[in-house]
């Protein structure tokens, strides 16, 4: 019989939570309630006796604050009750937690086996009918796809005395026996077949399963291993996740014929081998003997050189269609298995920094809603709690990142992680960015267990969530089980006891196992060693299950009995599933049974290329015709209030972005720490100065004019962030991660051949900044289908690149921040400003479309300009820099003198322009390759030997704490007080 | 010849500052520095006998699931190492003379631990808590501090106001039946003071003081001054890039953070 302990906070202590609760019920839903308070409901599913159950309960409740009660309600003084509990099957850390206490406080009486559930009761006090309780219910305390509520008003609950103790336990099944699947089908069924059991294969593909299957050698080999000649269903479901878009990302890898207007067809034979790969390639040749790339686009993430003794790594991934139907867990477990990539890199890094990037619809949307998506506030707060719960608890540094409005992301928010490692370059013996999994070597599953999370994951995106399975759909991660994973497999590296590692991501076994079997030639494994969460999984379901928190090591013979040992110790769950080998096949049992035999040349070579078509439209870039603001004060007080330009201090606060003790700048500076930096430095080893650099850029409403352009401006921006807090140009490494609208052309989606050339173009354009800049990409990553559709509502997200830019600082004490430090100090502008308007902050205040969009003209010059700006700075003639991004030269002006709490007087007339521009135009445009430097006046006359005509001073810092800017009239057009400025700048997004 | 000093830094089930606060110690001139896993309690590899000084670095012990740090109080309080209870064998290493610097989640752990402020009564049973913070919210941010120049805590011997960042969401002092607040400032058990740089008075004031804990509280010792726990980071504060404002101010070399590291090491060459 299942029972419930309960906890709550004594009357008279604060409930923190509760108040919180309360505050966003009235902010986000606009419903009054008087007051919210919580109750911890731990339902305990084992035959206790009430001595121990009152032991258990004393144990987990804090004896100085919190009362606690055995099967008896402590809700009192309320008008609705609404608790809220875990779905069957979804991860409860709570419940974990609490488990092991049990175990350890009652030993031998806690029942094998036995499990605690955990649900929170919000009590609610206010004027309240019961569709607005529920309401509240589904609009914030409980997300129905992971979670069930039950409401009780107060009568009820008084009469019939609470709830009755209920366990979401998933129903036990016999393990459903493995099925084969005919393929001897017409197209149009195959097709169907694909779309039914969401392998999102296409004809082709499928076309090229069925004839493999047909081969006579395949016919032969299966006979005599006694498989049926039909594929199994996990040998389909095997393909279709191998050949996922996901994983083989065939759209980066399609034959395309591109086309533009008036220039000849162009046949490109994948974008990425030609763009991506073809850029690293010509920039490594460039760089000879100062080539510092180590391992590129072959691992999990990609290593390059930080110094002599240690070696870099990152990774940068989405995870957009998660978070948009959770955004907590969404976001939780985009980062938790970033981190594995990174971790699971070469011989394995210790992770230093995480990154965080959200791409979102404003949080003041009013209007409907179209239905299964959820309010931008929810999905806001949602991935912030998830990054905070995902970051701070595996305490790895969140140091960088940024905040993106555009309604479009209403139908599919992004949310990119990145995580930064770091290895010594060698470990035991070995190259550290080299791993190998060698024939005889065991396969071990290190972590958490397997249940049906995230089955599907791979295809996911377009996938109807089917009623009744919502364990399935969405996870969420556990980062404790993760941390002990990683703290477990660190130390095993050091030892020298695995030859290789890999995450469990998309696709999990499947893909971590078919992955590392390429290298020996062969593998062979049992799926029923595989430890599970609960009974009843199908042998497809265990091998292709994203359940989180999983590893997959290589480890010699030799080393399995140490192995094992410590991961017991550390209470760490490893278990061999079977060993490498070099049969050329990948041999998957259940037990005694075969259920899965794969050719592993076919399974990771034989998908079909896709081909497809680009057609690039005629580029309109007239400006539209307005009339210039009066007052340009008040339109710069307006710009610094939008949400893509004002703080996201209240975000950043709420990060760790100190822990582990490197950190150098941190993304808040300035004379009350609430600056907005350019990018962040670190210090990854304690004992060394070296600093590593972390920026990045993305610009996406520049797309809507050229992608092309929108591509160039992003690689600049990321790159002229780092260069601004002081990385070495000539030590820059990037990566990328698209974000695309369908690019496949169809009925449903008309103009896919346009935003497939938008993705060729932005892929030239990557290419040619990044040779001409010399910045390698080692890593990237992109997803394809970022579109929502149902019904008649079609919504696409703007074509997006994000660049990570990771820099380099020989010593970190020559960092620079963004703030003006001393009145008296020059006040300089790097780079030349053109009317570049297009898709700027300001035409989107003044609700113009269209127009020039920002250009980077000339990129190779523009690199000469950041190596002597970083010479300057090496020369410590540099007080601050700040880059010019969104908002142009008035926003970044502005944010120097606030965070700096001084003034600047700069005079518009001296700002180098290509021609006379208005001074609206010289403030906002948003041309690339620019900063604001200030420069002690010492240091001025040096300061302009070392930029030659690239920079111009145009005024000063002033003791007097006004922005004062004098346009082309020389009256001043712009004249504030810098905390007016920065009330502005800071009201917006504060919760 | 100085006596050698062995300083032993806690690790695993959640706990993420061991690097730093291991750097810490070693800057501060400490002999032998181990980072050692929970883990190795059990299975008799590690012993705190073998050391002077116990670092209980910052975390998420058991991701502070039913609370900060109490489930790995109940797993510290159940743990049987080959020579009896863990809990037993912290406490003798306390009764031995041994310093104990809690930090952050460790102060938590320490608290719930009933080792903090431990003013008699039924050893292990905790007498304070250390919970949500007043905004509900985890932040991080850099907070000035008091030092309570009679209070008996030997980290803090000898300093007047420190600059650390605070990063929690339970960090607020709530005193129970067992001990009440006037107990504990009477007795000078609150060595650090969160402190309105303004004034340079203890405050109650967010953000100021980042959670609400009365009297500016941010830190307990016991009675013998040898045990100290605290929410702010000294870890976090070795060098001068650590401070937020290094750019724009002349600092010293070392941060505020490493002088309670050097009081420790100090305090143990010369004490005995």
């Amino acid at each position: 019989m299942p029972c419930r302990i309960e906890v709550a906070l004594k009357r008279g202590q604060r409930d923190a939570l509760g108040a919180r609760t309360a505050q966003r019920i009235h902010q986000d839903l606009g419903y009054e309630v008087l007051k919210v308070r919580c109750v911890d409901v731990f339902t305990v599913d084992a035959a206790l006796d009430v001595d121990d159950l009152t032991t258990l309960a004393a144990a987990i409740a804090d004896p100085v604050v919190c009362e606690w009660s055995v099967e008896r309600p402590l809700a009192r003084g309320f008008d609705w009750l609404v608790e809220v509990g875990f779905r069957p099957g979804v991860t409860d850390n709570v419940g974990r937690t609490s488990t092991e206490s049990a175990r350890l406080l009652l030993s031998d009486r806690w029942p094998t086996g036995a499990r605690i559930h955990t649900s929170r009761q919000y009590l609610l006090s206010g004027e309240l009918v019961r569709s607005e309780v529920e309401a509240i219910a589904i609009g914030l305390l409980c997300n129905p796809l992971i979670q069930q509520f039950r409401v009780l008003d107060r009568q009820t609950f008084e009469s019939d005395g609470g709830f009755v103790a209920q366990v979401p336990t998933v129903a036990q099944h016999e393990v459903p026996a493995v099925e084969t699947v005919s393929l001897d089908l017409s197209d149009d069924a195959l097709l169907v077949l694909s779309k039914e059991r969401t392998w999102a294969l296409s004809l082709e593909e499928m076309q090229a399963i069925r004839d493999h299957f047909a081969t006579p050698t395949v016919v032969a080999r299966r006979a005599k291993a006694g498989l049926p000649a039909e594929p199994t269903d996990l040998e389909i479901e095997v393909y279709a996740q191998t050949w996922s878009e996901h994983c083989k990302h065939k759209i980066f890898n399609a034959f395309i014929r591109y086309y533009e207007p008036g220039r000849e067809r162009e046949d490109i034979d994948s974008v990425f081998k030609t763009y991506v790969r073809g850029a690293t390639s010509k920039v490594r040749a460039a760089l000879g003997q100062q080539d510092f790339c180590l391992s590129v686009f072959v691992d999990n993430a990609g290593v390059w050189k930080l110094d002599d003794e240690w070696n870099l790594v990152f990774k940068v991934e989405t995870h957009n269609s998660p978070s948009a139907l959770d955004p907590y867990g969404g976001a939780l477990t985009g980062i938790v298995g970033v981190n594995r990539d990174s971790v699971a890199t070469g011989q394995g890094a210790r992770l230093f920094c995480n990154t965080d990037v959200f791409c979102l619809a404003s949080p003041k949307h009013e209007g409907d809603l179209p239905p299964r998506l959820l309010h931008p506030r929810r999905i806001l707060e949602g991935v912030r709690e998830g990054v905070e719960h995902g970051g701070n608890k595996s305490g790895i540094p969140t140091v960088n990142g940024s905040l993106v409005f555009d309604e479009r992301f209403l139908g599919k928010p992004l949310v990119f992680c990145g995580t930064g490692g770091i290895m010594p370059k060698e470990v035991a013996g070995k190259p550290s960015h080299a791993k190998q999994a060698e024939a005889g070597d065991l396969i071990v599953m290190v972590g958490g267990r397997i249940g049906k999370d995230g089955i599907h994951g791979a295809t996911f995106s377009s996938e109807e969530l089917h009623e009744g399975s919502p364990a399935t759909a969405v996870q969420i991660g556990d980062p404790i089980t993760q941390k002990r994973a990683v703290d477990f497999l660190l130390r095993a590296r050091d030892e020298g006891l695995m030859s290789s590692m890999t995450d469990n991501g998309a696709g999990g076994l499947s893909s971590s196992v078919g992955e590392m079997a390429e290298g020996p030639g062969g593998a062979r494994i049992d799926l029923q060693k595989a430890p599970l969460k609960y009974a009843g999984l199908a042998p497809w379901e265990i091998y292709l299950s994203e359940a989180q928190e999983r590893m997959t090591a290589a480890v010699p013979e030799t080393s399995i009995g140490r192995f094992l040992d410590m991961a017991r110790e550390m209470d760490v769950e490893a278990t061999v599933l079977g060993h490498f080998n070099n049969s050329g096949e990948l041999e998957i049992r259940y037990g005694d049974e075969l259920v899965g035999l794969f050719d592993l040349p076919f399974l990771h070579g034989g998908v079909p290329q896709m081909k497809l078509e680009a057609r690039h439209k005629v580029v309109d870039e007239s400006d539209p015709s307005y009339e210039a603001h009066g007052d340009l004060t008040s339109v710069l007080s307006s710009l610094l209030g939008r949400l893509n330009v004002c703080s996201k201090e209240y975000w950043v606060r709420q990060y760790d972005h100190e822990v582990q003790g490197g950190s150098v700048i941190k993304p808040l500076c300035g004379v009350s720490n609430s600056g907005p930096s350019d990018a962040a430095v670190v210090r990854p080893v304690l004992e060394s100065m070296r600093g590593v650099a972390v920026g990045h850029g993305l610009c996406p409403r520049y797309s809507d004019i050229d992608a092309y352009h929108m591509a160039a401006c992003a690689v600049d921006e990321a790159v002229r962030n780092v260069v601004a807090v002081g990385a070495d140009p000539d030590k820059i490494a990037a990566l990328d991660n698209f974000c695309w609208c369908d690019p496949v052309k169809s009925k449903a989606n008309p103009d896919g051949d346009y935003k497939l050339a938008q993705l060729v173009r932005a892929n030239k354009a990557l290419y040619e900044v990044c040779v001409a800049y010399g910045v390698p990409l080692v890593s990237g990553k992109d997803s394809m289908k970022n579109d929502y559709a149902i019904g008649d509502t079609r919504i696409s997200i703007p074509p997006t690149l994000l660049v990570t830019a990771i820099g380099i600082l020989d010593d970190a004490q020559l960092a620079v921040t963004m703030d003006a430090k001393r009145a008296g100090d020059a006040v300089y502008v790097v780079g030349v400003t053109y009317p570049d308007l297009g898709g700027s902050e300001y035409y989107a205040h003044l609700g113009l479309s269209g127009g020039a969009v920002p250009k980077l003209r000339e990129p190779a010059a523009t690199k000469q300009t950041y190596r002597l700006l970083h010479r300057a700075m090496k020369a410590r003639l540099v007080s601050s820099c700040h880059d010019l991004s969104d908002g142009g030269l008035g926003v970044a002006l502005a944010e120097c003198a606030f965070a700096g709490g001084l003034g600047l007087v700069v005079d518009l007339r001296e700002v180098p322009s290509s021609t006379e521009l208005r001074d609206d135009a010289l403030l906002f445009s948003e041309t690339p390759g620019r900063f604001v430097v200030t420069v002690p006046q010492s240091a001025a006359r040096a300061f302009e030997i070392v930029l030659g005509e690239m920079a111009r001073q145009v005024g000063f810092v002033s003791e007097d704490k006004r922005l004062v800017l004098s346009g082309q009239s020389g009256e001043a057009v712009v004249d504030a007080d810098i905390f007016e400025l920065e009330a502005a700048w800071k009201k917006p997004l504060w919760f | 010849m100085a006596r050698s000093i062995r300083v032993i830094v806690l690790t695993g089930n959640g706990i993420n500052c061991e690097m730093e606060t291991a750097h810490a110690a070693r800057l501060a001139g400490a002999d032998q520095v181990d980072i050692v896993y929970l883990w190795d309690f059990a299975s008799g590899k590690a012993n705190l006998a073998h050391y002077d000084f116990l670092c209980l670095p910052g975390g998420f012990l058991d991701g502070d699931d039913l609370g900060s740090a109490r489930a790995c109080a109940i797993r510290m309080r159940h743990t049987m190492t080959p020579s009896g209870r863990l809990f037993d064998q912290i406490r003798r290493f306390v009764a031995d003379g041994g310093l104990v610097l809690g930090i952050c989640n460790g102060f938590q752990l320490m608290v719930k631990l009933g080792l903090l402020p431990s003013l008699g009564g039924d050893p292990g049973s905790q007498q304070v808590t250390l919970t949500w913070n007043d905004s509900g919210r985890f932040e991080d941010r850099w907070v000035h501090l008091a030092v309570d120049p009679e209070s008996p805590c030997v980290f803090t011997r000898g300093l007047s106001q420190l600059e650390l960042p605070v990063r929690h969401g339970e960090g607020k002092i709530v005193c129970g039946e067992f001990a009440s607040v006037e107990t504990l400032l009477e007795r000078r058990l609150v060595p650090l003071f969160y402190i309105d740089p303004a004034t340079g008075r203890a405050t109650t004031d967010y953000p100021a003081n980042p959670n609400g804990s009365s009297h500016g509280m941010a830190a307990l010792c016991d009675p013998t001054g040898r045990i100290l726990g605290l929410m702010p980071h000294p870890e976090a504060y070795l060098h001068r890039t650590n401070h937020p404002q290094w750019t724009r101010a002349e600092l010293p070399v070392q941060g505020d953070g490493l002088a309670l590291f050097k009081n420790a090491i100090e305090h143990l060459r010369s004490g005995q």
